[in-house]
């Protein structure tokens, strides 16, 4: 049981952060508001409700936000190999160059499909 | 504590063993996949959908045909072996399970994308929208059309479940089978939300689908974590070894572990209680892309199973063996008696896949090497039929749009007796009548049931034939109605197909035929390739 004194402390401590951060923001925080301000949060998408039948969200957001996800993938992979390069040989940069080939095809397709056009 | 030791780091770095022949059926589904990607970058507008189609039949033959120098170097590939602890740390398993599979999988996928690529003689439109927010005939649809989007990524997306089904019962631990899961999964979700008519039941059908399969998966995935945590090791001839030496104080985290990791695979079969997508998924994809996901995702999650079930947590079947049991008397029960209450024909053949799935898990719970060959043997006659079945629900129509309502095909038999009477006899293998592959099939795991599953065994398999009676109701209920009454006034027609659809009904139906009267060729390749590697 003493094992999970740990934990149950962490625990308390995250919600006492939380509870903190939150008061002091009320107390200290500057209330100054606009109209950009109270709306709700949505990845810079008009929250409010369309028009029945036929409304259509913009979804460039969310093709960029994938499209970094690709290159964000890669890039993971890319740090250790790059540190360890040196003892991993042959192999490991044909299976790299396989990788990022594969990385590129989606890339190739974004490109010809219009995806990095903003418009 | 564990009965593994935990795995050192090596000084130097050693690349994995891969038998390339072994993995080359993979990796020819693969490449086709990204090389369709690539026509969809490149490719000519007017050229795609001939290209795309051509590239995956010719990639998923060839694949076909790269399975025979594969047999010849089964094995575990792809990883190490460790000397010093005599530990095999290999991800894929190509052995005759998963070779059998793998040629089932892609031999049904051809007839899957002959199926996706019908367009009625180049006038019709396909079975799929290239702009799936749009209303049929609104302006919005229209601006698409003129900006070019087409459908031909639907034969990529194929290719890349195809994969992921091909890999899943070929992998050896956890973490590759979850990927393998996902693989297969992704590309099914947004296939199934793509249908031209009835837009928003399909979209409907696809988020289900999606929302329902990342539960399932997080549901796998933790599983996986409590597996790994009572083995130390994801891989399935260490998880073995563990549970046959492993202390019994740490059940706590085995059976929870083996459960969720079942419930994931269970899921993608349709077993109840994890079935509830299942009649809403096959309702509202498109009707095509039906066919080839009830045939080759239950092939493939039937393969995996397989796998977990013999050679991952087989040392410790005592313990969950019962909690399959009931699933799969539930599942038979479930699927039968719904399926009598169904009025369309879509959710029927849902149901009645239901059913099957408990009738595969009756031959899967028998624990013999028999009942592998029999559940091999099952999902191929399983398969073929039911592509078959929803091409033929994919031709009638009224309007245009697919006549799915049961009563709408009253009379079918008199007016289109040819592709009334197909569907009758596609109808009568599901039902299990002698000379069709249903009747073999049943028979098969029903009698290794009965013969090695113990009084278990015999009780699933007495439950299964009386499942197997209440669903012969049903289908006869549908062949009464296309033969015996009347046509109403606004009848529906069978639309004329293609050559693709002909050519899949047809092989689809012989097949089912030729597993009925002469089963015995391929139920000893299924029974030479019931050996699982360890």
């Amino acid at each position: 049981m003493n094992s999970y004194v740990p934990i149950l402390f962490m625990l308390g401590l995250g919600f006492a952060f939380a509870a903190l951060s939150v008061f002091t923001s009320l107390v200290v925080g500057p209330k100054r508001y606009n109209r950009a301000k109270l709306e709700a949060y949505e990845c810079g998408i008009q929250p409010t409700p369309h028009a029945a039948g036929g409304g259509r969200v913009p979804i460039k957001y969310y093709l960029t936000a994938m499209l970094f996800i690709i290159f964000d993938i890669e890039s993971i992979f890319l740090y250790p190999f790059a540190v360890a390069f040196n003892k991993l040989g042959l192999f490991a940069l044909v299976e790299m160059v396989l990788f990022i080939l594969t990385v590129f095809i989606a890339y190739a397709y974004v490109w010809r499909r219009g995806g990095l056009e903003w418009d | 504590m564990t009965a593994v030791a935990p795995l050192a780091l090596p000084a130097a770095f050693q690349p994995s063993n891969v038998d390339y022949l072994a993995i080359l059926p993979l990796l020819i589904v693969f490449g086709a996949a990204l090389v369709g990607v690539l026509v969809e970058a490149f490719a000519p507008r007017e050229r795609r959908h001939v290209i795309q189609v051509g590239l995956a039949v010719v990639g998923l033959l060839g694949a076909a045909v790269a399975i025979i120098p594969a047999a010849g170097h089964q094995g575990v590939t792809m990883g190490l072996a460790d000397g010093s602890t005599n530990r095999q740390m290999f991800a894929l398993a190509v052995d005759g399970p998963a070779l059998f599979m793998q040629g089932t999988i892609v031999l049904m996928g051809v007839l899957g994308i002959l199926t996706m690529a019908e367009r009625f003689g180049g006038t019709g439109p396909d079975a799929f929208t290239p702009s799936g927010a749009s209303t049929p005939g609104s302006a919005n649809e229209t601006a698409a059309a003129r900006a070019g989007a087409l459908t031909s990524e639907v034969f990529p997306l194929t290719m890349f479940a195809i994969f992921g089904m091909m890999l899943f019962p070929t992998t050896n631990d956890l973490i590759g089978m979850f990927v393998a899961l996902e693989v297969l999964s992704l590309p099914l979700y947004i296939l199934s939300g793509l249908a031209r008519r009835r837009r928003l039941l399909s979209q409907e059908a696809s988020l289900k689908y999606f929302l329902l399969g990342a539960f399932s998966s997080a549901f796998f995935l933790f599983g996986t974590a409590l597996l790994y945590g009572y083995a130390g090791s994801v891989y399935f001839g260490d998880l073995s070894r563990a549970i046959a030496s492993g202390p019994l104080a740490m059940n706590g985290l085995l059976l929870p572990g083996a459960f969720l990791v079942f419930v994931g695979l269970l899921f993608k079969v349709g077993a109840v209680p994890f079935h509830a997508w299942t009649p809403d998924v096959y309702q509202g994809a498109p009707t095509p892309v039906t066919g080839f996901m009830a045939a080759c995702t239950k092939a493939a999650a039937f393969g995996a199973i397989l796998r977990l079930a013999y050679v991952g947590l087989d040392t410790g079947r005592w313990e969950w063996t019962n909690a399959l049991v009931l699933v799969a008397l539930l599942t038979m029960v479930v699927g039968a008696v719904l399926s009598v209450t169904q009025t369309d024909m879509k959710r029927l053949l849902a149901y009645s896949s239901i059913a099957h799935a408990g009738f595969i898990l009756v031959g899967v719970l028998a624990f013999d090497r028999k009942a592998i060959g029999a559940v091999l043997f099952y999902l191929v006659a399983y398969g073929f039929a039911t592509i078959a079945a929803f091409a033929i629900v994919s031709l009638v129509r009224q309007n245009g749009a697919e006549a799915t309502h049961l009563s709408q095909w009253a009379g079918l038999g008199k007016r289109y007796p040819v592709v009334a009477g197909a569907f009758a006899f596609l109808m009568l293998a599901f039902a299990g009548i002698p000379l069709t592959s249903g009747f073999v099939s049943k028979f098969a795991v029903f009698s290794a049931a009965v013969g090695t599953g113990g009084a278990t065994g015999t009780v699933l398999a007495v439950v299964g034939v009386v499942c197997s009676a209440i669903t012969v109701f049903v289908y006869a209920r549908v062949i009464v109605l296309m033969f015996f009454s009347d046509a109403p006034d606004d009848a529906v027609e069978v639309v004329t197909p293609s050559v693709s659809t002909t050519f899949s009904i047809a092989i689809g139906t012989l097949v089912t035929l030729a597993l009925g009267v002469l089963p015995s060729a391929l139920l000893d390749l299924a029974d030479r390739a019931s050996q699982f590697v360890r």
